[in-house]
């Protein structure tokens, strides 16, 4: 690989990626198309998140990759190793020591500094991409703040279920002009986003979008008055440290489909097993 | 090709790019704070800072404007040899701009972007000479923490730019080997 | 007691150890070579060059083997690896008037200047299984092969250049005229696709196409969804030069030679009482022989030009540039579709809590209203 340039990208994409990034922060939450280039990973799998991160590393970093919440889930190992081997940057599984984190489908239960990048991969990075199918005009909706029909999709979710029937990908608001899709995170993760000391970026590789929220960007949740936004999770406490207040994943662990909920997020609940906290499950 | 021409440039570009961006990354998302850029040593009377700006951001696809005495041979081949970035009288057609603040005027010069690309629209790098973020103009808005100060040229200015939103010009002020930044989406306030 | 799922590492290592043996597969059987899926796979390699983007038979040879036989993993190699190469410069656009045809058929006319040349066609083939094939060490080719010179192995190749078909139309100004254009295409691999798009986008786009999607379109056009009715005036396939300017020189040089398919479509006329009717076009283009490729994309280059031709849009799939061009590349769809693979346990399991969620308050709700 010493064949490659730092950070695998050549120079004249890492500019144009930072531009996108530059403008990505100074009109937060407006999707800002790029020339995503074909990584060596497959489209779906991070490209976007991969060149918003080679764009963003510096030798002195210390690079964290998740995916759902864990560090040793395959994509996340093997995005790691790709940034390892041609970066040469240190890595850490510790949210609190990593000063750039890159993501799939969470946010890190450990609150985030000042001094971290937080980098989300994203698939499809368009609010209203299921609401309306043509690029063309979503855009044109974009223009015009024209949010009806996202309205109109919430309340009748309503009308059908009683409640907004979106868990994850739940559309936000940022700084009261651009509806965003916060890529697929559980809604439980979604007040997070607003006033966040870090720099959130965004990467959609195959759709060619990258966005932003610059620190402390207000960022609401879309909601009707008489059914406000809730985040969710498990009713449960994590089988292994006891926390109640993590995002919980379900595992079954029999035949019988007896179940139990352990962190999504593994770092924390390393970290407060190492602080001696226990859960019911833990030997 | 004259000594200073050649010279002053990243020494290993990759890594000090790497570095320069994020100064600038920090700076555009956190406005009205001071950051360092390192590496740069360009031809008076184009700072460092706005150096190391180029270095980092500019090439062949990036259209630059010269304004008032940035607009001499020195800085002319040093930006061509150094980025390759096309030097542009147009200032319609500019993706980027440098110049004091009185140079780059009228603002109305610069493409704002579309309504449906509003990303379509000019970086100016001001050479302001100092930064002065103890007084000045209130900033508030994404990327500030309550609110930040910065001594601004013409705040009203500033303020007309933040009523274009989401379309509008983004800045750099530069001074030395410091820069801080003022987006579009940065409500500007004289006090 | 459970134990949180580890060893990602591990596992991709060991898979990537299984993937190198099955790859081999049984060490009894020789080894292909590179040159021997260059020389005897030549319409994969052609497939591999054309949607990978890179006219380089060896390489894509080399993905072949190395993805197995899987044609888009291999067009996936070849174009991560075209995406690191340097931008040199441009070149002159191909003269296909001056190409060394080893095929050429025209549906239009019975006879033309510069002939009908079969070439190496499956065409008129009996499509049974040839089991000297299988015979080792058999012998299909041998015959040919031991011919003195390339003349005799294509007999009716035509030598000189071949005028192109529809050039004879439009002499007559029967067919629309195609007039040069000296503005530089766009580049789609260097920036966002933007629509609408240009004509030389769209063919840009449809030439690195999925084949097997742009078949599928083409062929819908073909059963009434926007019918066109094309007439292949004209396909050939063979090698032409490349040439670039050299700013130095003053002139253009030829830096190597390509081999291309090419299909001109002769469609259904336009016209109205203020103006004569005419034969309209269609036009695709690909690397290596790949002549189902080429002539899907000139139906649906057809299809798409609704709009400047003064059609109507009859919301035909094959119609909606939108929907065609989002959709054609195989290395966008597949990455996408094979996604779905990776864990998404976080985000059913907040699918699992509504679900949940709903289904108590529904079984609630009628117990509410029996005790009311």
């Amino acid at each position: 690989m010493t064949d490659y340039n730092f950070a695998y990208l050549d120079e004249q994409t890492k500019r144009m990626i930072r531009r996108a990034i530059l403008k990505a922060l100074a009109i937060p939450g407006y999707q800002v198309p790029f020339a995503s280039r074909e990584m060596p990973m497959p489209y779906g799998w991070g490209t976007g998140g991969v060149q918003v991160t080679a764009a963003t590393l510096t030798p002195g970093d210390r690079l964290k990759v998740i995916d759902q919440g864990a560090d040793d889930t395959t994509n996340a190992v093997s995005i790691r190793k790709f940034f390892e081997r041609t970066a040469q940057v240190a890595t850490t599984t510790r949210t609190a020591e990593a000063s750039v984190i890159q993501t799939r489908h969470r946010i890190p239960e450990t609150p985030l500094t000042a001094e971290q990048v937080l980098v989300y991969q994203v698939p499809i990075p368009e609010p209203l991409r299921f609401l309306e199918p043509s690029e063309v005009e979503t855009r044109k909706m974009h223009e015009l703040s024209d949010y009806g029909l996202m309205h109109v999709k919430l309340y009748e979710d309503i009308a059908r279920h009683g409640h907004i029937a979106t868990a994850y990908a739940y559309p936000v608001l940022v700084a009261d002009r651009y509806v965003m899709d916060p890529s697929p995170i559980p809604k439980f993760d979604n007040p997070k986003l607003s006033n966040c000391p870090a720099i959130q970026l965004f990467g959609a590789g195959r759709e060619q979008r990258i966005y932003a929220l610059p620190p402390h960007t207000k960022v609401v949740s879309l909601d009707f008055e008489d059914h406000p936004f809730e985040p969710s999770k498990a009713d449960a406490a994590c089988a292994l440290c006891g926390d109640d207040a993590s995002y919980l994943d379900e595992v079954i662990t029999d035949d019988a489909g007896t179940r139990m909920f352990v962190c999504s997020d593994t770092d924390h609940c390393s970290a407060r097993r190492d602080a001696g906290h226990c859960g019911e499950d833990a030997a | 090709m004259s000594q200073p021409t050649l010279e002053g440039g990243f020494v290993d570009a990759p890594r000090d790019a790497a570095q320069a961006f994020r100064a600038c990354m920090s700076a555009m998302a956190r406005p009205g704070r001071v950051e360092t850029l390192y590496g740069a040593a360009p031809p008076a009377p184009l700072s460092p800072a706005a150096g190391a700006l180029f270095l980092t951001l500019c090439d062949a696809d990036t259209p630059v404007h010269l304004a008032g005495a940035h607009d001499c041979d020195a800085v002319r081949s040093w930006l061509a040899f150094h980025t390759g970035a096309p030097l542009t009288d147009d200032r319609a057609e500019a993706a980027f701009a440098v110049g004091t603040w009185a140079a780059l005027l009228p603002l109305a010069d610069y493409p704002v972007g579309s309504a449906r690309y509003p990303d379509r629209s000019a970086t100016l790098v001001v050479e302001a000479g100092t930064l002065d973020t103890a007084t000045g103009a209130r900033l508030t808005g994404p990327g500030i923490d309550g609110h930040a100060r910065l001594a601004l040229p013409d705040a009203g200015a500033l303020s007309a730019n933040h009523a274009l939103y989401p379309r509008g010009l983004d800045f750099f002020f530069a001074a030395g080997d410091r820069v801080t930044a003022v987006p579009r989406a940065t409500n500007v306030e004289d006090t | 007691m459970y134990v949180a799922v580890k060893g990602g590492e591990h596992a991709i290592d060991a898979a990537h150890d299984w993937l190198a043996r099955a790859r081999r597969g049984d060490r009894g059987v020789t080894e292909l070579s590179v040159a021997q899926i260059r020389e005897q796979m030549a319409l994969a390699v052609g497939r591999v060059m054309a949607e990978g983007s890179l006219h380089d038979p060896d390489l894509a040879a080399l993905a072949i083997k190395q993805a197995r036989g899987d044609l888009i993993e291999a067009i996936f190699l070849i174009r991560a690896y075209r995406t690191t190469l340097p931008r040199l410069g441009h070149t002159r656009p191909l003269d296909t008037g001056a190409m060394d045809c080893i095929r050429r058929v025209s549906a239009t006319f019975k006879d033309v200047p510069g002939g009908q040349v079969l070439g190496p066609t499956f065409d008129y083939t009996h499509r049974l299984l040839d089991f000297k094939l299988a015979a080792e060490g058999g012998a299909d080719g041998d015959d040919a092969a031991d011919d003195d010179t390339a003349a005799d192995a294509r007999p009716d190749a035509a030598p000189g250049p071949v005028p192109h078909v529809t050039g004879f139309l439009g002499r007559d100004g029967l067919i629309e005229p195609a007039t040069p254009d000296d503005a530089p295409p766009p580049d789609l691999t260097r920036a966002p696709l933007e629509l609408p798009a240009t004509r030389a986008l769209r063919l840009q786009a449809l030439a690195r196409g999925d084949e097997g999607f742009l078949l599928g379109m083409a062929y819908s056009t073909q059963r009434g969804y926007a019918r066109n009715h094309a007439f292949v005036g004209e396909l050939r396939i063979g090698a032409v030069a490349v040439e670039m300017e050299i700013p130095e020189l003053g002139f253009a040089v030829e830096v190597g030679e390509i081999t291309v398919t090419e299909c001109e479509t002769v469609n259904q006329f336009t016209g109205s009482k203020s103006e004569p009717a005419q034969f309209t076009r269609g036009y695709g283009l690909s690397f290596g022989q790949t002549e189902r490729k080429a002539i899907a994309v000139a139906l649906v280059d057809r299809a798409l030009r609704w709009r400047e031709l003064g059609e109507e849009n009859e919301g035909a799939p094959a119609q909606d540039e939108e929907f065609v061009l989002s959709h054609a590349d195989n290395i966008q769809a597949t990455g996408f579709l094979e996604h779905i693979k990776l864990p998404h346990y976080v985000d059913f399991q907040s699918e699992l809590e509504l679900v949940r969620k709903l289904r108590r308050q529904a079984a609630q709700a009628p117990k509410t209203e029996a005790a009311q």
